[in-house]
């Protein structure tokens, strides 16, 4: 399997962490782009297309990740996306989506506990991609 | 106008009809409630019906004769009671006896009204039963809210304690794996960045300690006369290592205005907060003015910096729990999100106010107004 052909886009806020998965991704042979916040994801989108996307929810806002899933859906709906969502699922805070259409394309692939091992990652990566 | 619900069961029909005639025109109001309330009545004429009323239709007040053809009045207290329905229950009747007035009492009845009673009577228990429940609902959504609160600042929490604690392991298993190279050198920043996070993680601790303290712990003890000239010395002292080192200076414009009558660690809490910020939200160069002034009747404090400064939708959150303000300014900058809320609390323990006036990229002014009548009045 031939994976460098593919380009994961990262965004997390948590520079250790991005750094790390980052890391380990590129060993196991990907293309990654690491971004560390909202803002800079959304300028890579719109310049280029990804094979997968994996997205912190809280960085500059609450929802951040969310916000990212709507506007990458929206451009790419074919490209897969993990959610890591450690605080939604502690905190039990609701997200209000406003319109039907928001509804549709805030759905992410999945839903990972932040903080998953990136072995674990490049796994849950390779499913997505049916690779 | 909020209207209660009272089912009244007894099975004189005159006394149904009395009371119905009675609380038909009654409204009960107090200072303290958001409206006044009026009644509606429904009756029932046995026990078995009055509980058919109650699964049916949740009335608010059960008001219940004890000697019922069928089940007792104290049988129908027994199953409210048993379901854990939200009814204030009073007994009516006029074989209260000591024994079905202890049982009565156990289960919750919180009033006795005798029978016969008159129309001010009855009137005067509703009022009471009124009250009651009204401050009865209000513990109760207060004490979810509380819990709610509580839930939420801890899952934030334990999300802060996590984060750095998933970046260590993530180094050290790439140590582990020797993922980086063979030699130490390799891991420099690797380590440098754990060091960091430890760092980070214990000030969140520190600030964590400081928040508990504010919330929970008062001592009147500690009360002493202090002076806010000394403790902004302090402070600007504490502060100075990082301040020499980011090369920015201090300006104070102190007005001598007495002493102030607090626990000193509050003060502290607050002056180290905001003049720490004001260094850590700095421009390399830049300047912290603190000033404080008093009029006759209250201590102003104000710390101004030269730094990043935060917008409209910044200001607003500054104040919250772990709402730390995230953009490319304050990347690079640790803190818990802690601080600020700590020192809001502190300052409505005194009775004050604290504002923020701010511009992107100019800088920010805190200020801090604390009345000088309230000091001496300190809850605890």
């Amino acid at each position: 399997m031939v994976k460098n052909s593919f380009t994961v886009l990262i965004a997390d806020d948590d520079p250790d962490y991005l750094f790390q998965v980052a890391f380990y991704l590129r060993k196991a042979g990907y293309e990654v782009v690491a971004v560390e916040s909202q803002a800079e994801a959304e300028q890579v989108i719109q310049k280029m297309k990804p094979d997968i996307a994996v997205f912190d929810l809280m960085m500059e806002s609450d929802d951040s990740g969310f916000i990212l899933c709507y506007k990458l859906k929206r451009r790419y709906p074919d490209v897969p996306v993990i959610l890591a969502t450690a605080v939604a699922r502690e905190t039990g805070v609701t997200f209000g989506l406003s319109s039907e259409q928001e509804r549709e394309w805030i759905r992410a692939d999945l839903y990972l506990e932040k903080g998953v091992r990136p072995e674990q990652l490049d796994q849950e990566i390779r499913k997505l991609l049916k690779l | 106008m909020a209207q209660l619900k009272v089912l009244i069961v007894d099975d004189e029909a005159g006394i149904r009809s009395g009371v119905a005639r009675i609380l038909n025109n009654f409204h009960v109001t107090y200072p303290f409630m958001d409206e006044d309330y009026t009644f509606s009545i429904t009756e029932a004429a046995t026990g078995e019906e009055g509980i058919e009323i109650i699964d049916r239709d949740m009335p608010d007040i059960l008001l219940l004769d004890n000697k019922l053809p069928g089940i007792q009045g104290v049988e129908v207290l027994e199953y409210v009671r048993k379901k854990n329905f939200d009814i204030v229950v009073a007994m009516i009747t006029s074989y209260a006896s000591i024994d079905v007035a202890v049982r009565a009492h156990n289960d919750g009845a919180i009033d006795f009204i005798p029978k016969p009673f008159t129309p001010q009577e009855l009137k005067t228990s509703l009022e009471h039963i009124t009250k009651q429940l009204y401050l009865r609902r209000i513990t109760n959504t207060l004490k979810v809210e509380g819990r709610k609160v509580r839930f939420q600042f801890l899952s934030v929490l334990s999300h802060e304690l996590k984060a750095p604690l998933n970046a260590i392991e993530g180094y050290l298993r790439m140590m582990q794996e020797r993922q980086l190279g063979d030699s130490l050198d390799d891991y420099a920043s690797a380590v440098e960045r754990s060091l960091q996070r430890i760092e980070s993680m214990r000030n969140l601790i520190m600030d964590l300690l400081d928040f508990t303290k504010v919330s929970f712990e008062r001592h009147l003890e500690n009360m002493q006369e202090i002076s806010l000239s000394d403790l902004v010395s302090m402070a600007i002292v504490t502060v100075s290592p990082y301040a020499i080192h980011k090369d920015i200076s201090f300006n104070t414009d102190i007005r001598h205005c007495g002493k102030i009558w607090a626990d000193p660690n509050d003060f502290e809490i607050i002056l180290n907060n905001l003049i720490s910020n004001a260094v850590k939200y700095n421009r390399v160069g830049g300047s912290v003015t603190v000033t404080v002034d008093c009029s006759e009747d209250e201590f102003t404090v104000s710390v101004a910096d030269t730094g990043i400064g935060l917008n409209a939708d910044e200001r607003e959150m500054l104040f919250e729990e772990f709402s730390r303000i995230k953009n490319e300014k304050t990347r690079n900058i640790s803190g818990s999100g802690l601080g600020l809320s700590i020192v809001r609390k502190v300052v409505e323990l005194y009775h004050g106010v604290i504002k923020v006036e701010s511009e992107p990229d100019r800088g920010s002014v805190f200020t801090v107004i604390i009345p000088k009548m309230q000091v001496t009045n300190i809850q605890s």
